[in-house]
């Protein structure tokens, strides 16, 4: 038969507990990347070359190299270097460079539509830059660009199987092994899928609601 | 009045590039004297106000205000630019009301006016609320305290900048084109909160106006810019029944042909 239910009700419990791990990554590594973004954003901000320059270069980088790759490199090359991560260590870590770079140019897209007059204005009541940034800034220039770093959230999401190059032990990896094992991979794969689609619908629906949030407390 | 000039302007200069914006500015404002800017677009006058409060590097001269240099800064013995720290010592004696307002979108009025002492002056937030709804209370808005500035006509919303910029306790005040984005019914309420400022204050006030009526009553001198350059300088009454130069007298005429 192509499909067996019996099988496919004994590993259903299986990957609910492996889609544990696949969240952890995802979430922790969303975490990961919407303060690297923000970072790299305002760093690359800066008037002083050797600051900014170093950023920009970072970014380009990242985004012109396969995040499969970055996730080798901080597994299997980064130890050379006396750098020992557990893999999902390292998985969070470069699922969060990879997307911070990509946010980043988000977070600029919002730093850079604040109006002037809010930088000057700053200026005139002698606000630190610190608190220009935290008070002024970035309050005004993240919930307009939610929706467009909730986009990134979903994707990173769905790049998580890559982590199973390195053996972490998430949904993709966990039907890789149960199907190395019985020699059946349509239903661990169908299902990994399904346990994506159904992730990735619910993403986007508490994205749209974040964003109605945001709209009604922001204007 | 004591002799030291509250503001300085010293052989400044600014361009942009090639272009001269600014040049050979050489200005006195004494301590309590309403200063009135006037003059085409274009002839550098918001430039002033905005090197004044540092929103514009100088390319030569000095700034000084109060006394100590606001462009520059004294190190063994020879003026040096001013690094950060320096500006920011200067700018806490200087306060800006803006154009377009400028206000904090996300804020109500009465945090606005609290943001800057909280973070800048270190008033404990108590403090800070008292002194906010005083000011706010003072330029006519006591009942708008928790509206935001959306909900607020342009009026409104300038007289909370103005408040705003009180509430750090400066010295000097400037005013840039404080009604030219306003609707002709609001222009009054926000003359009348300036003109408050001028006797219950004791402030030194750089306004760039092209309100002629307000500039000749309420300046106690008037500076005519033009090409970069003040042109004419005088008491209003002289400058504006009796101008001296002829840029001043077709810029006057061309003003009041327009109102």
């Amino acid at each position: 038969m192509f499909w067996n239910w019996d099988y496919t009700w004994e590993i259903v419990p299986i990957l609910a507990e492996a889609s544990i791990v696949t969240i952890e990554a995802t979430v922790l590594g969303f975490i990961l990347a919407a303060v690297v973004g923000l970072l790299l954003a305002i760093l690359r901000m800066s008037p002083r070359q050797w600051v900014s320059l170093p950023a920009a270069g970072f970014v380009e980088f990242i985004r012109s190299t396969p995040l499969l790759i970055q996730i080798f490199f901080i597994f299997f090359v980064l130890p050379e270097f006396g750098i020992t991560l557990g893999a999902l260590t390292a998985g969070v870590l470069a699922l969060g460079l990879h997307y911070g770079s990509y946010c980043s140019e988000v977070y600029r897209a919002g730093l850079e539509n604040v109006p002037r007059g809010q930088w000057e204005a700053s200026t005139a009541l002698n606000l630190s830059p610190y608190h220009t940034f935290r008070d002024i800034i970035i309050p005004q220039a993240v919930p307009p660009v939610v929706p467009a770093l909730g986009n990134y959230f979903v994707a990173l999401f769905k790049e998580t199987p890559l982590l199973s190059a390195i053996a972490v032990l998430e949904l993709m990896q966990t039907a890789k092994i149960l199907g190395s094992e019985t020699f059946r991979y349509t239903e661990p794969i169908t299902l990994v899928g399904l346990y994506f689609l159904v992730f990735s619908l619910v993403a986007a629906a508490l994205v749209r609601r974040l964003e109605y949030w945001l709209k009604q407390r922001w204007r | 009045m004591n002799d030291q000039p509250m503001v300085h302007f010293e052989s400044v200069i600014k361009s942009y590039g090639q272009l001269v914006v600014l040049d050979d500015l050489n200005l006195k404002v004494a301590a309590g004297e309403k200063v009135a800017v006037i003059g085409p677009s274009g002839s550098g006058k918001t430039t002033v106000l905005r090197m004044l409060m540092t929103l514009e590097r100088i390319n030569g001269g000095v700034i000084y205000v109060d006394g100590e240099p606001l462009t520059h800064m004294p190190r063994n013995g020879q003026l040096v630019p001013a690094d950060n720290r320096h500006l920011r010592r200067m700018r806490a004696k200087i306060g800006m009301v803006f154009q377009h307002f400028n206000l904090f979108p996300h804020m109500t009025a009465l945090k606005n006016c609290m943001e800057a002492p909280v973070t800048v002056l270190k008033l404990p937030k108590a403090e800070a609320e008292e002194r906010a709804r005083e000011l706010l209370n003072m330029v006519g808005l006591g009942d708008k305290l928790n509206h935001y500035p959306a909900q607020l006509s342009g009026g409104q919303q300038q007289r909370v900048a103005i408040a705003r910029a009180l509430a750090m306790r400066p010295k000097v005040m400037l005013f840039d084109e404080v009604t030219s984005a306003l609707d002709p019914e609001l222009v009054g309420e926000v003359l009348n909160v300036i003109r408050k400022l001028g006797s219950e204050f004791d402030l030194t006030m750089l306004m760039v106006t092209h309100q002629m009526g307000f500039a000749k009553e309420f300046a106690d001198r008037v500076c005519f810019f033009y090409g970069g350059r003040i042109a004419e300088e005088g008491r209003p009454d002289d400058l504006f029944n009796a101008p001296k130069n002829e840029r001043t007298r077709q810029f006057l005429s061309a003003v009041l042909e327009a109102s």
